[in-house]
């Protein structure tokens, strides 16, 4: 009689769900996964060796490109660990500039997440209704750093500089009408705060869109209720953080146990899940989404009433401005000294993590007293994540491993560094 | 002329006129699809070929045409190729029984429900060969998740179809429509909307639909039972699968909304001679553009079913339901409640 043989398959890294370049290794009885072996290492760009090369503030364009959909939280994990060497307090406008940002990037990313895995599920409206929220947010990080996705725009020392006064508008083309701008525009006339509040009074009710199409949809309950499930010991076990971990019930969160940046002065719940599913999981980050949008109203309140600097005074670290470079020898000289060797850093060691919208997001830095860090560390939350990938799916159907990549929200930038 | 020269002159022109009209509805579904979707999710669709993107089903044609047909080459390349036609020409034949008027049907048999289920079942194959000849590990699941698929739906199908059988007593379409005639109280849908929800549910199914899509499942096995395909074996394919929308849509509009006939049917105050009081084609236009719009409006709603969910809806649920209104219904006959009378 012949034997039966289990059939491997390749899932990857061409694959429309595989996140990237993910390969997987499916090893498979019919439909049912028997054991999934991740290969990564396809996106290896060697951003660790590469930070040694150069002085500290010209990485922090890198850390943006590590999760490329929660850009400003991974460069706050690199200057939170500078900062933390020198020794170096920001202003406080600086440090709530920061909380928006880290909030406005974590429904960014969590609008990717829920976009990607109702895609992944089949339910593909779910993408355009979160690409549709997420330009608006785009459009945040370009008005205040230039640039859509890789924004550079944390410094050591404080944020690279104050948010603008006014939103830019959308131009007219030769398709617009008069009427379609007017409907593009009408909350761009005021400065970027305005816009950002505006977005935050809209944004509930989109949420609750997003609900309406998934929540209790019984396909979708069908598709994610006991799949993957990871018991509250386990997920500690394998280093998991972020909501991953908070979707199996451990009330973990670095905004609430080690805070940094002023989010000890300001209001919000840590949503937990109860079974550790991919449902669970799916409704953590959903909450998560609703408790951010909170938490960018008490900035954008505390923004208004609070203008000052946004940079330390220390000429040492921060660029001097540009009017005094052209008549004051000092400045001159701290800019040539800043844009050419940088700062030096004291000798020494130090680990600085942020919650990332993922996870933890940790950077582990060694100084040798030179303006360059001696060893980076990258602490990605999705490593940990993709790493129990096997575990999670062995089991189920090939049609939950698709599924899981979309639970896991893995991203390939921080994963093969 | 010889009569049997005349009736090959009349009915080789009928088969052409008609499949040609499905083919060019075809094109068009793809538009209204790519329109229905792309407004439900917030953007416009196509609007730069011709007029409002009129164009774009004859620009998709073209490409397609004028792209290479790569055979892998380890595939069996005899079947790899006859596969899209064995599910092409199961769909158009189907046509020949569909009444799409008072009096106008190209081959009035019988036996005409019988041809719409077999003929319906033949086009498995297609999927079936495509997914094997193509010699690839994605294709083959597809190949497999779709055959395990359409027996179990075709089953619910043909159950749903007893009871309008028994409902109309006849296998002949137009007698299925005449006996609902009389105006929209007539319809099965009303006496058999159990049957009549398992009937639609099992043509999305059977066509490879959302949320049933799971045979060539985007997202998990990229693109299932046609993988491999490209160029004009695609378009055949894909060519199949609208036709096999419409042909749903139609059948689904036959067997329980009385096809070309008017819902206002005996309506006095809507004035003799109103066209709206008459049977006509225009009825089944609408009704077969409903539901074509209720195909695309699922597709822009759900998550897609897993392959053993999918089974057990069909399985558990589909079967015992039919099967249940069935019995209900022959006491319905029986104890002469209802509105037909047999």
């Amino acid at each position: 009689m012949a034997e039966i043989q289990n059939y491997t398959m390749n899932f990857g890294p061409q694959h429309p769900a595989a996140h990237g370049v993910l390969r997987l290794v499916l090893e498979m009885n019919g439909e049912v996964i028997q054991s999934a072996d991740p290969h990564i290492g396809l996106l290896h760009r060697g951003t660790e060796k590469l930070v040694e090369s150069k002085p500290y503030n010209q990485s922090i364009g890198y850390m943006d490109r590590l999760d490329y959909v929660s850009m400003v939280c991974n460069e706050h994990g690199y200057v939170l660990a500078i900062e933390k060497l020198l020794n170096l307090t920001p202003p406080k406008r600086a440090l709530y500039i920061r909380v928006l940002f880290d909030e406005i990037t974590r429904i960014l990313n969590h609008l990717m997440w829920l976009g990607t895995h109702g895609l992944d599920v089949g339910a593909m409206t779910m993408f355009l209704y979160c690409f549709r929220e997420r330009e608006d947010l785009m459009d945040c990080y370009e008005a205040v750093s230039g640039t859509r996705m890789h924004a550079t725009y944390y410094r050591p020392g404080g944020v690279y500089r104050d948010l603008p006064d006014t939103m830019p508008k959308y131009e007219s083309a030769n398709n617009k009408k008069k009427k379609d701008l007017e409907r593009l525009n009408y909350n761009r006339e005021g400065s970027l705060l305005d816009f950002i509040e505006s977005f935050t009074e809209r944004f509930p009710s989109c949420v609750d869109e997003y609900e309406t199409l998934l929540t209790d949809n019984r396909i979708w309950k069908q598709r994610t209720v006991n799949i993957a499930v990871i018991s509250p010991e386990r997920a500690l076990n394998l280093g998991y953080t972020g909501p991953m971990l908070r979707g199996s019930g451990v009330e973990w969160d670095l905004r609430k146990k080690q805070p940094y940046a002023v989010y000890n002065e300001l209001d919000f719940d840590i949503p937990i899940g109860l079974n550790g599913d991919c449902y669970d999981r799916y409704l953590v980050r959903v909450e998560e989404m609703r408790q951010s949008n909170h938490i960018i109203k008490q900035c954008v309140e505390w923004l208004r009433d609070n203008p000052g600097p946004v940079m330390t005074d220390d000429s040492k670290i921060a660029p001097p401005d540009r009017m005094g470079m052209k008549d004051d020898m000092e400045s001159l000289i701290h800019h040539f000294k800043l844009f050419t060797e940088g700062y030096c850093v004291p000798e020494g060691e130090v680990y600085a993590a942020v919650e990332a919208p993922k996870g933890e997001f940790g950077i582990y830095l060694v100084s040798d007293g030179a303006n360059k860090p001696y060893r980076v560390k990258i602490r990605a939350p999705g490593f940990a994540h993709l790493a129990s990938m096997s575990e999670m799916v062995v089991g189920h159907m090939l049609a939950d491993v698709v599924a899981v990549m979309g639970t896991q929200d893995i991203v390939f930038g921080e994963i093969d560094r | 002329m010889p009569l049997y020269l005349q009736n090959l002159v009349i009915i080789t022109t009928q088969i052409l006129a008609v499949t040609i009209c499905v083919i060019l509805t075809v094109a068009f579904t793809t538009y209204f699809e790519r329109k229905v979707i792309g407004y439900m999710q917030g953007r416009i669709g196509p609007n730069r070929v011709g007029i409002k993107g009129l164009g774009q089903p004859f620009a998709d044609v073209i490409k397609l045409l004028i792209k290479e047909v790569v055979i892998p080459s380890r595939s069996n390349r005899y079947l790899f190729v006859i596969a899209p036609l064995l599910s092409l020409i199961p769909a158009l034949a189907t046509w020949a029984v569909i009444p799409l008027t008072d009096g106008f049907v190209i081959a009035d048999i019988n036996a005409g429900l019988l041809y719409v289920l077999a003929l319906t079942s033949v086009g498995v194959y297609g999927v079936l060969l495509a997914g094997w000849a193509t010699n690839s590990k994605y294709a083959f699941l597809g190949a497999m998740r779709c055959a395990a698929q359409i027996v179990a739906y075709e089953i619910a199908m043909g159950f749903a179809l007893v009871g309008v059988l028994m409902a109309s007593g006849s296998l002949n379409l137009g007698e299925i429509i005449a006996s609902q005639s009389g105006g929209f109280s007539q319809w099965f849908i009303i006496p058999l909307f159990p049957l009549f929800m398992v009937y639609f549910i099992s043509g999305v199914a059977e066509t490879n639909r959302a949320p049933f899509d799971v045979a060539e499942g985007e997202s998990e096995i990229v693109a299932g039972f046609h993988v491999e395909y490209s160029g004009v074996a695609f378009a055949v394919f894909f060519l199949a699968e609208y036709a096999n929308i419409i042909l749903i849509a139609a059948l689904t509009s036959i067997f329980f909304l009385a096809g070309w006939s008017s819902p206002f049917e005996g309506w006095v105050f809507l004035g003799e001679g109103n066209f709206l009081r008459e049977p006509s084609f225009f009825w089944l236009a609408v009704k077969i553009c409903f539901f074509i719009f209720v195909f695309f409006w699922i597709r822009a709603t759900f998550p897609r079913y897993r392959y053993d969910q999918i089974m057990r809806l069909g399985w558990k649920i589909f079967i015992p339901v039919t099967i249940v209104w069935i019995a209900v219904e022959g006491v319905m006959v029986w104890m002469k409640v209802g509105p037909w009378s047999i």
